[in-house]
């Protein structure tokens, strides 16, 4: 069976755990068994995951899982998977799935692979692909152990609904006490996707001159709902917040459009975000870097071009209204 | 209070990315190898920051060969005390993490870097964790001592969480909680005589190796638009890219 830990907050999924259950799914097809998931706390919608291909909903409820403390949660993934006789358990390689992976491994004493971005194969051996080399190169790594963990790369797997709402089951197992005390938390505003989850991207670099300048580049991002992104030295001289900095040594992203102005596509920044989809440059150096990478160029004084793209879209975005 | 840093060594970021023994093997010749960046400007500056705070020391360990030891050094320039080096190939984030536990009993805390910036693992620290049964944060983007509690800033999705955790204690470190140092000369002179211990490995399992390595599809080539025909741009993303 193949174990997915569905991560909820407030009861509700995100695309990350939909994506993991999706994959949760495929990897059990071919591995020719079914996926359960689990969730850990509020599981009022549970349920919802037989939609996207859990056939079986296993439900966590404990004090001690209170607020996300690898330790615990490492301790009730571990036990469901031992529980349930799981050969493979899968997580989002998000911020609790890369806390626990390590931690589940060795518990199970699993060969783990962290950011997996495509289906395993199992032909005489499993295998599963991921990126390394800050994208320049795809590794295919094999698991000998009887009992494996994964983490899953964002944006992978398109979660679609191939099922229906299941009822969810209780399960019990055994959950130490947290010995981290959660102080605060701290939610930034706003409404867009956290980066590491966006769809579309809107990206600026050194060529904005001043922070003052921004402006254009937020009302390119609200025009699409895209949220926003910049280079390391950008980020560094405090010109934008250290969040937003993408590339090797930043988030590393891969959304479906990536749109980079004044950025001159250092192989750095390269790395963290040549995997995207579709990459858009806007840069007024015809011999930038960043040309070789992108899909589509704009050779031209961004502070003239990035208002008149976000027109455009306005324009285009309008038409299809009416 | 005494440290353990973790450090790895990775490929210089623009060194070129090359395969051998039939594309099992990365190739490692005529590559420029630095100190793994999160290692470096981040955890152990903020363990040597601690230690000019509250006292203590600063222990790097590394799970390599003797090459590795150009690294080590450095390390110990920028303010490690001493430096373990369990003489082995880290084959694995699992067999990495035995080596540094079977090293770590004595420490009060263990500071990873958030992943390297080769293989993105993010895997020893929780694994050092688990083996050692203590608490483990990831992420941290700010830590600071009390006595034996620490006050641990860590990124979650949108946002960050303050915690309080007392040793012993994992935690890894992201950007933020430092800021690089560059090495004097004066410590380039001290971390010469400083000690260097080399340890033989202690057992470990590697359950992961890679089958092959593969290069990325080339992409089509460039597409430049028109900087006056900004609604072309939008209908090729629209119907071409399906990106809109
Ligand atoms: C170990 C290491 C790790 C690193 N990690 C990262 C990382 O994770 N992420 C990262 O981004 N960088 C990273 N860097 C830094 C990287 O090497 C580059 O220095 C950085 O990406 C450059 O940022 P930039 O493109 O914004 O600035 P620049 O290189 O200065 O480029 C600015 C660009 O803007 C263009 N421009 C200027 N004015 C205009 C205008 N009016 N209209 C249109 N275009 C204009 C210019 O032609 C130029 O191409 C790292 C470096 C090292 C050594
Ligand atoms: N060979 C090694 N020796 C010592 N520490 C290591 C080694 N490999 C990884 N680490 C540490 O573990 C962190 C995470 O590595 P990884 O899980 O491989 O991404 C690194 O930032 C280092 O702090």
């Amino acid at each position: 069976m193949v174990l997915v830990y569905a991560e909820s907050h407030e009861g509700k999924f995100k695309k990350a755990a939909l994506e993991a259950v999706a994959y949760g799914n495929e990897t059990a097809k071919v591995l020719g068994t079914e996926c359960a998931a689990v969730v850990i706390g509020d599981a009022n919608e549970a349920g919802t995951l037989g939609q996207y291909g859990a056939s079986a909903v296993h439900h966590i409820s404990s004090d001690n899982l209170a607020h996300f403390d690898s330790q615990t949660y490492a301790a009730a993934l571990s036990g469901a998977a031992t529980a349930l006789g799981a050969k493979v358990v899968i997580l989002a390689h998000n911020s609790a799935g890369k806390s626990l992976a390590g931690r589940i491994a060795v518990k199970l004493s699993a060969g783990c692979v962290t950011a997996a971005n495509a289906v395993p194969t199992n032909d005489g051996a499993f295998k599963v692909k991921k990126n390394v080399f800050a994208g320049k190169a795809v590794a295919d790594y094999q698991i000998d152990s009887d009992v494996k963990v994964l983490t899953l790369s964002g944006n992978s797997i398109k979660p679609e609904v191939v099922g229906a709402d299941i009822t969810v089951s209780p399960l019990s197992v055994d959950v130490p006490a947290s010995k981290i005390k959660v102080i605060s938390t701290n939610k930034q505003q706003g409404d867009t996707a956290p980066l590491p989850e966006a769809e579309l991207v809107v990206s600026a670099g050194r060529g904005m001159k001043d922070p003052g300048n921004w402006g254009i580049i937020e009302d390119l991002a609200n025009a699409i709902g895209a949220t926003t992104a910049c280079s390391r030295p950008v980020a560094d001289i405090g010109w934008r917040p250290h969040h937003e900095h993408v590339g090797q040594t930043g988030v590393a992203i891969k959304p479906n459009l990536y749109i980079a102005a004044g950025i001159s596509g250092a192989i750095q920044h390269l790395a963290g975000v040549n995997s995207s989809k579709c990459i858009v440059v806007i840069n007024k150096d015809p011999e930038a870097p960043f040309f070789k990478a992108a899909d589509y160029g704009v050779c031209a004084d961004l502070f003239d071009v990035v208002p008149k793209l976000t027109e455009a879209i306005k324009k285009a975005k309008a038409k299809t209204i009416y | 209070m005494k440290i353990l840093v973790c450090i790895s060594k990775t490929p210089e970021t623009t060194a070129k990315i090359a395969f051998k023994d039939g594309n099992t093997a990365y190739d490692e010749s005529g590559v420029q190898f630095i100190m793994n960046p999160y290692d470096e400007w981040y955890a152990l500056v903020r363990a040597v920051e601690l230690k000019e705070a509250n006292g203590g020391t600063v222990t790097v360990i590394n799970v390599g060969p003797a090459t590795n030891d150009v690294v080590i050094r450095k390390a110990l320039a920028i303010g490690a005390d001493d430096a373990i080096r369990v003489d082995a190939e880290p084959t694995s984030a699992m067999f990495v993490a035995q080596q540094i536990a079977a090293q770590a009993s004595g420490f009060d805390l263990v500071m990873t870097g958030k992943e390297t910036i080769d293989y993105n693992g993010s895997e020893v620290g929780a694994m050092v964790a688990e083996l050692l049964e203590v608490p483990y944060v990831s992420y941290a983007t700010a830590i600071d001592m009390s006595g034996n509690t620490a006050t641990v800033t860590r990124e979650i999705e949108g946002g960050n969480e303050v915690s309080e955790v007392t040793t012993p204690l994992v935690i890894s470190a992201a950007k933020g909680m430092a800021e690089q140092r560059i090495p004097n000369m004066r410590g380039i002179m001290m971390a010469k005589r400083k000690p260097l211990n080399v340890v033989a490995a202690a057992g470990g399992d590697n359950l992961v190796k890679v089958a092959a390595f593969a290069l990325p599809a080339d992409k089509a080539g460039v597409k430049m638009i028109d900087p006056d025909n900004m609604d072309e741009l939008v209908r090729l993303l629209q119907e071409e890219a399906k990106v809109l």
